[in-house]
């Protein structure tokens, strides 16, 4: 190129120099660009995809082992003992973790969603809220195994008896901060003309909160409700603490050893008797279903919601 | 209609000033009830480790036996052994879940795959510790077995692979942990990201910038804070999580580097003892626990902290 | 006021339900409005006229006290309400909005029914009685009934933005309050559905006292008895509204007196 631009024109305007450079420089540039932007986005695809197939993986694994030994009378059985070779299963696990699930809702539930109107609404942009807003991100993030040991000192210690009382506490205290946390977010997205009619026709602060913000954020509100049980429902370290575990049924009318399905599995997946290791398998897949109940049932409201609103 | 001017207009009663007053107080009292959750969760683990720490003082953090005949117990090997799988737990997820995070907010993907995606990784937060662990004996143990023993035998001189277990070991584990971490790593650099203005990454497009440039010259430069955050908070996950490595770790008390040999972490070591553990061990594992809380609590805070602040500025740079 | 004040002005403190006295009005440091002085008397419709912030709604949302809500707001002056200062210590804001409603500018319905919606302030104010003819009236005098009479238990949200103001009037004047505030409340509607609000403030008059904001001049001299034009002092360096004119509209209108009026009412309709 440059011998026939030498032999057409002794003097090259610069003018024509730049239309004839151009194209070459930006050609080589755009090739490495371009590489190097389609190389990133396959790596990030890859390892996209390596995150992605873990849940794949372990789903997988639930099924074969664990869906092909299911038998529905396990649902209502006592576990096996090491010595069995058939039969048993988990109904008191089921129960217990039921029971205990129930009661850390009870003391959670409510809690947080009074703690979630004080920060989203009475103490909106004071200091108190934002520090109490601080500590339930920190202890959105407390190692669930703490949770058990503060239980067994408040509860445990206190009562003599390891109990599905303890067991609630310990649960309670890991769903306290989610409920908080995810309430506040709901009550804050009631748009504020609602609240401004309310408070228009004469409604108290109360009667305001109680009748149009809480009523109004309430599908995002047990959003966040769910994923708090679901997230209790398939602890266990904390239960090692409170409630350990037991071979038989629930009983009401006194504090024992509490059966649960994810000790279950904890117990059972060390066994050395492959029947008992069979059914942590079977176990987990019903424990895994549950929890991913509660999640879909989440994620469902927080669809419905989202739709009523626009 | 009967006289339908007349007013129907009436004034609060008291009882509905009460219920106004009741509210306010109760949804305050309750809200600072978390504060008084989170004081008291400090206190009362302290309280029953109090004994424990008087006894043994700083010995116990420096000491690498545990021995309950002998009656001496030290938690170096499992300070150790927590901090060494979560930073490995946090090489691996870390770097996951920020690709993901990328991969799910550059519009990268159509609209619905993203959401998919970004709802497969979600799910991997719901599926229970007991579960991955379960996952990781029958499973991750078994899978990379073959790759483990390649290692020790051919690399076996280099101080990472120079002790093999077939069975529990650090690097199943450190897969396991970053599989549990990673959903809290996208989350929170997702949300970091979402703050970059859309402004900043149109003007580096109008510039002529490729994809990646933009997104590794604006887009991740003006989320770092917001990214550093979120893997401090992922490590602080890692630090506590118990079970998986309870059930993967091999429980094994001594001081150890190698990727291929069993070890224990602070969690692991009070959630495996304690269950048989004689009263008097049940206090030293009570000092174990304040340990792990106090390093949790503060890398916690610490991660917290930087993502109150990246985000208050990320509010406040938007117009 | 005293019985010993003359006859004719009892008569007239008898007949003058809201009296606004605006002197001095902040919004923390900002200086929104000045001098905005204001007699409401029952059966009126009083229309508050003037360029965008000059202060309307703020004066507006005096009478109510929803200012309430916004941290920094104070005034100099004074708020009467049937001959009671409204803003005394004593008086809860709770109690004075129920006796004056409101209607706000961008339709707010519950996220709840039709139903619901108008029953809400009945349910407030612990009415027993027959809810369903309640809320039937209320819709009808906001002329909704027919279009929602088959659509009563689904959501207030899912109608029109036109239905959706109606269906917030008809839940203002379900509880019948003395007093309705209506801020700009056709600026999101189409002509036919302003024409039909205009309609219903002349039909309320009968039995409430209408005190509304518009930018729509004509929609003043529709409706309105009362008009008071409201403009911006810009020479102290701020923004401050004040009244400048409050009169019979017709007169207003006709022969307004200050040049700012005169000017504004010329650019309007030219
Ligand atoms: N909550 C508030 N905080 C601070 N300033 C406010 C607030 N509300 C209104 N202002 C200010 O007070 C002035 C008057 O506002 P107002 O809303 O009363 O005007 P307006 O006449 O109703 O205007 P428009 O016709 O646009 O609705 C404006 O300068 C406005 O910026
Ligand atoms: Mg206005």
């Amino acid at each position: 190129m440059t011998d026939i631009r030498v032999q057409t024109g002794p003097q090259p305007s610069p003018e024509r120099d730049v239309p004839v450079e151009r194209p070459k420089l930006e050609h080589d540039l755009r090739a490495v660009r371009t590489l190097f932007d389609r190389l990133l986005t396959a790596l990030c695809a890859l390892l996209s995809l390596v995150a992605a197939l873990p849940l794949f993986a372990v789903l997988w694994l639930l099924i074969e082992r664990g869906a092909t030994n299911f038998r529905l009378d396990m649902l209502w059985s006592l576990p096996p003992s090491g010595l069995d070779t058939t039969g048993g299963g988990f109904g008191n696990a089921i129960l217990g973790t039921v029971y205990m699930v129930g009661i850390a809702s009870v003391l959670a539930v409510p809690t947080g969603i009074l703690a979630a109107i004080f920060l989203a609404e009475y103490g909106d942009g004071t200091r108190l809220a934002a520090v109490i807003r601080f500590a339930a991100k920190v202890l959105t993030g407390m190692p669930s195994i703490l949770a058990g040991i503060f239980a067994y000192a408040m509860v445990v210690l206190a009562t003599g008896h390891f109990s599905a009382l303890a067991g609630g506490v310990a649960l309670a205290v890991l769903m306290v901060p989610i409920v908080v946390l995810t309430a506040e977010q709901a009550i804050r997205a009631v748009p504020q003309k609602m609240k401004d009619a309310a408070v228009g026709m004469g409604a108290t602060s109360a009667q305001v909160v109680m009748r149009v913000t809480l009523p109004t954020a309430m599908p995002s509100v047990l959003t966040g409700v769910m994923l708090a049980i679901a997230r209790a429902a398939g602890e266990t370290a904390p239960l090692l603490f409170t409630a350990q575990f037991s071979n038989y049924w629930l009983r009401l009318d006194r504090l024992e050893d509490t059966a649960s399905l994810a000790v279950l599995i904890y117990q059972f997946s060390g066994s050395p008797y492959e029947h008992q290791i069979e059914m942590a398998w079977t176990a987990a897949l019903v424990l895994v279903l549950l929890v991913l109940l509660f999640n879909i049932a989440g994620q469902v409201l927080a669809a419905r919601s989202d739709h009523s609103r626009h | 209609m009967s006289t339908p001017s007349a007013s129907l207009a009436q004034p609060p009663t008291a009882g509905e000033r009460w219920m106004d007053l009741g509210l306010r107080r109760g949804a305050q009292a309750l809200a600072v009830g978390v504060l008084v959750l989170l004081a008291a969760i400090v206190v009362e683990i302290g309280a029953v480790a109090a004994p424990a720490v008087r006894e043994r003082g700083v010995d116990f953090l420096t000491s690498s036996t545990w021995d309950t005949n002998r009656d001496e117990f030290g938690i170096l090997p499992h300070i150790w052994g927590t901090l060494y799988s979560s930073l490995l737990a946090l090489l691996i997820g870390g770097t996951l879940g920020l690709a993901v995070a990328v991969f799910i907010s550059q519009r990268f993907l159509p609209r619905r795959l993203e959401l998919l995606l970004k709802n497969v990784v979600d799910l991997l937060a719901a599926i229970p510790s007991v579960v991955y662990g379960l996952w990781g004996i029958f499973f991750v143990i078994p899978a990379i077995r073959p790759f483990t023993a390649f290692l020790h035998e051919h690399l076996g001189f280099v101080p990472l692979f120079d002790e093999r277990s077939p069975g529990p070991n650090m690097l199943a584990s450190s897969l396991v942990l970053a599989i549990m971490v990673l959903p809290t790593m996208t989350a929170v650099s997702r949300d970091a990201i979402a703050t970059v203005p859309r402004k900043l990454r149109e003007a580096a497009f109008g510039l002529g910038a490729t994809r990646w440039e933009c997104i590794l010259g604006v887009v991740l430069p003006t989320a770092a804070t917001g990214v550093f955050g979120a893997l401090v908070l992922a490590f602080g996950r890692a630090l506590g999580e118990t079970m998986a490595l309870a059930m993967l770790l091999g429980n094994r008390n001594e001081f150890n580097v190698s990727l291929l040999a069993p070890g224990n972490t602070l969690a692991a070591l009070i959630a495996n003892t304690f269950p048989e553990a004689q009263d008097h061990e049940r206090g030293v594992l009570m000092y174990a626990a304040i340990v792990l809380l106090s390093i949790t609590l503060v890398v916690n805070m610490l991660g917290t902290a930087i993502l109150v602040r990246s985000s208050r500025k990320a509010a406040g740079a938007r117009p | 006021m005293t019985a010993t004040e003359p006859t004719s002005a009892a008569a007239v403190a008898e007949d003058l339900v809201i009296d606004l006295k605006l002197d001095k009005l902040w919004y923390g440091k900002f200086f929104a409005v000045r001098d905005t002085h204001v007699p409401v008397t029952r059966g009126t419709v009083t229309a508050f006229i003037g360029p965008s912030g000059c202060g309307k709604s703020t004066a507006l949302r005096c009478l109510n006290r929803m200012n309430d809500l916004v941290d920094g707001f104070r005034f100099d002056g004074s708020v009467h309400f049937q001959s009671r200062d409204i803003y005394h210590p004593t008086i809860d804001p709770v109690a004075v909005r129920r006796y004056i409603g409101m209607v706000f500018q961008q339709p707010n319905p519950f996220a709840t029914t039709v139903f619901k919606n108008v029953a809400f302030g009945l349910r407030l104010n612990r009415f027993r009685g027959d809810y369903e003819e309640r809320v039937e009236h209320a819709l009808r005098r906001a002329a909704l009934w027919d279009e929602v009479k088959d659509k009563l238990h689904s959501s207030g949200l899912a109608l029109s933005g036109g239905q959706q103001q109606r269906l917030c009037i008809a839940r203002a004047i379900a509880t019948e309050p003395e007093v309705l505030l209506m801020d700009e409340p056709c600026s999101a509607l189409d002509p036919i559905a302003t024409r039909r609000i205009e309609e219903l403030m002349t039909e309320l008059k009968e039995r409430y006292t209408i005190v509304v904001v518009t930018h729509n001049l004509q929609q003043a001299q529709r409706v309105a008895d009362m008009t008071g034009f409201m403009y911006v002092d810009t020479t102290q360096g701020g923004r401050t509204g004040y009244l400048v004119e409050h009169r019979p509209t017709a007169e207003l209108f006709a022969d307004p007196r200050a040049e700012e009026t005169r000017q504004y009412i010329r650019g309007e309709f030219s």
